[in-house]
């Protein structure tokens, strides 16, 4: 069992079952994240892994039907998403949606805002807030012409997956979990998501990465690379089981 | 009832604001609608013989007509005999400053948020306050009497203006227009009245505040505005009623005339009492609203429509004179048993005239939503040119939206546009939200008023922060 070395585990999963409609599509499933780990969650299509994700930040799509999740020692599952959110859980979206008319920078300080609230913290007006964007945006290398434009209204999916990072970069998660945020992007923009990543890495904060393919991982080194396979986790390993995967391919696993 | 449907309910219920009732004397007639009730009405005024002509015209004609049936809303039958056509605040007497205006009257506009003092000047905004039939106050009247702008009550106009009433009343919505416009000429009470002068820019804002307080009336006021050559003149209308069981009639007519070269921006933000979220209650609200163009001119309308149990309404422009130019912006919100019928017409006489209509309804609970626009371009109307964009969106599975453009060209020449979207907030759009740490209701008021925005950014800005306020207030209890 890889327990934290100190025992206060970020993330604590265990025997966590759901289901989506009448399919069980996780089947048991164990997660330790230590505060300062980079975790990566690979696996073939259809194995479980985003409805992982999902489950984790709230989404109702699947139905928890046993096990448990903490974060920080605190119940995620009996919080609201936006608790979650409060809470310090991020998720990066495989597809992020479109919010016609709602600016971007409006939505994001809108969100930082509600969350720091919720925390007890002073709110940012929209001087201080303006600042800290402008930073953000410097990191993930994004034009300012991205400030006014509606909520990812018209972007390209590269541009989407950008601004996911930032808001990640934004908001300063204690728990970031990235679903596919490397599908469909150009090695430039890889290496843009990459820097955002490490640049959040912290002893406080972790991240799980949840990807199909192991070349995300050339550019974010993860701690722990975990195989999932049919709602479980079935290896995990350092470093050198995403080059094994790469070379034997999922059926590897599967079998 | 479980936790969560019961605090959706409560706050549905706190949602409308202005419900409150003000205790004031009132001058009210008996009940009822007769020849004898519209002599009183003008007596009552000291009118001169010319307006108590027209109404006796009006109303001999209503006589003739039947109520309309073809908008898409469903509602019980008006009794028309059962309202009151005349309640007016009782003055303890002449009023020589705003000072002395009726306590009751002033806190209750104060409750509204309408400041009636002259000493609010940062605010910038003239403002007439109608109650019930009769307007109370009108703000800043020496500022703009300096500018050669006239503001101020109907009633007044008719004694200090008459030549300019008779020339204008009924050149635009004429007392044979529709049933509700017909019945408004035979009984308005008062309403606004503004000229603006020759190449004048009209220093402030200008605001009518009407507020229906009387059980058991009905409020018909009439609101004129000339914009002679080459002026421009901004105008807000708000509109508040207290919550009652019964429906209450409000039938009223506005009529613009922007002269060569002028420009009259209209905008208005209407929260009537939509009634209670078993459709109990609310105004009835059949308005008619036109205006007509002269050459170079342009009429502009923008409308946030968030309030009473029906809405029909139709803001329309006839561009008469050569490059003419009409707008229309309209958010219609439509929440619990509410029923909207509403859009415009753009009428093409002269060469060149150009028009653009926006609309965004939006639909909820088991509300029904209609846009209804006509845009005719007639024979004479060379290089005319329209373009319409109409969507819609839904909130839950219980609501409607409909789109009815009607569309007839008879020049060539003519380009015409229309454009029509229908869209749903998706789970995934308020889950991407939540995850980001915005609660529910609030990811709703955020995505309709992003939905809402090309016609939000049309309003001037005191008015704009309201209407997005009131956006997501009338939505309270929608989700969940």
């Amino acid at each position: 069992m890889s327990q934290g070395s100190n025992g206060t585990a970020l993330l604590e999963v265990r025997g966590l079952t759901a289901r989506i409609d009448d399919k069980e599509i996780l089947k048991g499933l164990d997660l330790t994240v230590n505060p300062g780990e980079v975790h990566a969650i690979m696996g073939p299509n259809g194995s479980g892994k985003s409805t992982f994700a999902g489950v984790l930040a709230g989404r109702d799509r699947a139905q928890v039907t046993g096990g448990t999740a903490t974060l920080d020692g605190k119940d995620l599952l009996a919080l609201t998403p936006e608790a979650r959110a409060v809470s310090g859980l991020f998720l990066g979206f495989q597809y992020p949606v479109e919010i016609p008319g709602v600016g971007n920078m409006y939505f994001l300080r809108t969100a930082l805002n509600a969350q720091r609230k919720a925390r007890g913290e002073e709110e940012l007006d929209a001087v201080d807030f303006l600042g800290l964007a402008r930073e953000k945006m410097k990191l993930v290398e994004m034009d300012p012409a991205f400030m006014n434009r509606g909520v990812n209204e018209g972007f390209s999916g590269g541009e989407k997956k950008r601004n996911e990072v930032l808001q990640m970069a934004v908001l300063e998660p204690r728990l970031s979990i990235l679903d596919e945020i490397d599908s469909g992007l150009d090695i430039d923009a890889l290496r843009v998501v990459a820097k955002g990543v490490e640049a959040l890495r912290s002893p406080h904060r972790s991240t799980i990465l949840v990807t199909h393919y192991q070349r995300l991982l050339e550019y974010i080194v993860p701690d722990r690379i975990h195989v999932m396979a049919a709602g479980r986790i079935v290896l995990s390993g350092g470093r050198e089981l995403a080059l094994e995967l790469e070379k034997k391919g999922y059926a590897w696993v599967e079998s | 009832m479980t936790d969560t449907n019961r605090e959706l309910t409560e706050l549905t219920e706190q949602g409308y604001k202005y419900g409150f009732v003000t205790d004031v004397a009132e001058d009210r007639i008996r009940k009822g609608l007769d020849e004898d009730v519209v002599r009183l009405i003008s007596s009552k005024k000291n009118e001169p013989a010319f307006l108590l002509d027209f109404r006796l015209k009006a109303f001999r004609h209503w006589l003739t007509l039947q109520e309309p049936t073809w908008a898409k809303v469903r509602y019980n039958p008006i009794s028309y005999q059962d309202i009151v056509y005349y309640s007016a605040p009782k003055p303890r007497k002449k009023l020589a400053s705003m000072d002395e205006v009726d306590p009751e009257l002033r806190d209750a506009f104060a409750k509204l948020g309408i400041p009636l003092e002259e000493q609010k000047r940062l605010s910038n905004v003239a403002v007439d306050a109608v109650f019930d039939s009769v307007s109370v106050a009108t703000t800043f009247k020496k500022k703009l009497a300096d500018m050669g702008v006239i503001f101020g009550s109907f009633s007044d106009a008719v004694k200090e203006h008459p030549e300019l009433v008779e020339r204008y009343l009924g050149s635009v919505v004429p007392y044979t227009d529709n049933y509700f416009a017909t019945l408004n000429s035979a009984v308005f009470s008062d309403g606004s009245f503004a000229y603006i002068p020759k190449g004048v820019r009209c220093p402030m804002e200008l605001s009518t505040y009407f507020r229906i307080n009387a059980a058991d009336t009905g409020q018909f006021e009439r609101t004129l505005i000339v914009a002679d050559e080459g002026s421009h003149v901004s105008y807000l209308e708000g509109c508040t009623a207290p919550q009652r069981d019964q429906n209450q009639l409000h039938a009223a007519v506005v009529e613009l005339i922007a002269l060569d070269g002028a420009e009259i921006k209209y905008s208005t933000v209407q929260n009537w009492y939509p009634g209670d979220a078993e459709g109990r209650g609310g105004i009835y609200n059949f308005v008619t609203k036109r205006g007509k163009a002269m050459k170079r001119s342009k009429i502009s309308w923008t409308q946030v429509e968030t309030g009473s149990a029906i809405t029909w309404k139709y803001p329309s422009c006839i561009l008469q004179g050569d490059d003419a130019v009409g707008e229309f912006y309209s958010v219609a919100l439509t929440n619990h048993r509410q029923q909207a019928d509403t859009g415009t017409k753009m009428i093409h006489i002269g060469k060149n005239t150009r028009s653009t209509i926006v609309s965004k309804g939006i639909s909820a609970g088991h509300g029904q939503n209609t846009y209804r626009g006509q845009v005719k371009i007639m024979k004479g109307a060379e290089g005319a040119r329209n373009h319409s964009q109409c969507d819609s969106l839904l909130i839950g599975d219980r609501c409607g939206a409909h789109t009815f453009p009607y569309i007839e060209a008879r020049n060539p020449t003519a380009t015409v546009e229309h454009e029509a979207t229908t869209s749903k907030i998706s789970e995934d759009q308020l889950f991407y939200c939540r995850q980001r740490g915005i609660k529910e209701e609030d990811a709703v008021s955020m995505i309709v008023n992003g939905f809402a925005r090309q016609v939000l950014k049309e309003l001037p800005m005191e008015f704009a922060v309201e209407a997005q306020k009131l956006l997501g207030m009338s939505l309270e209890g929608s989700v969940g």
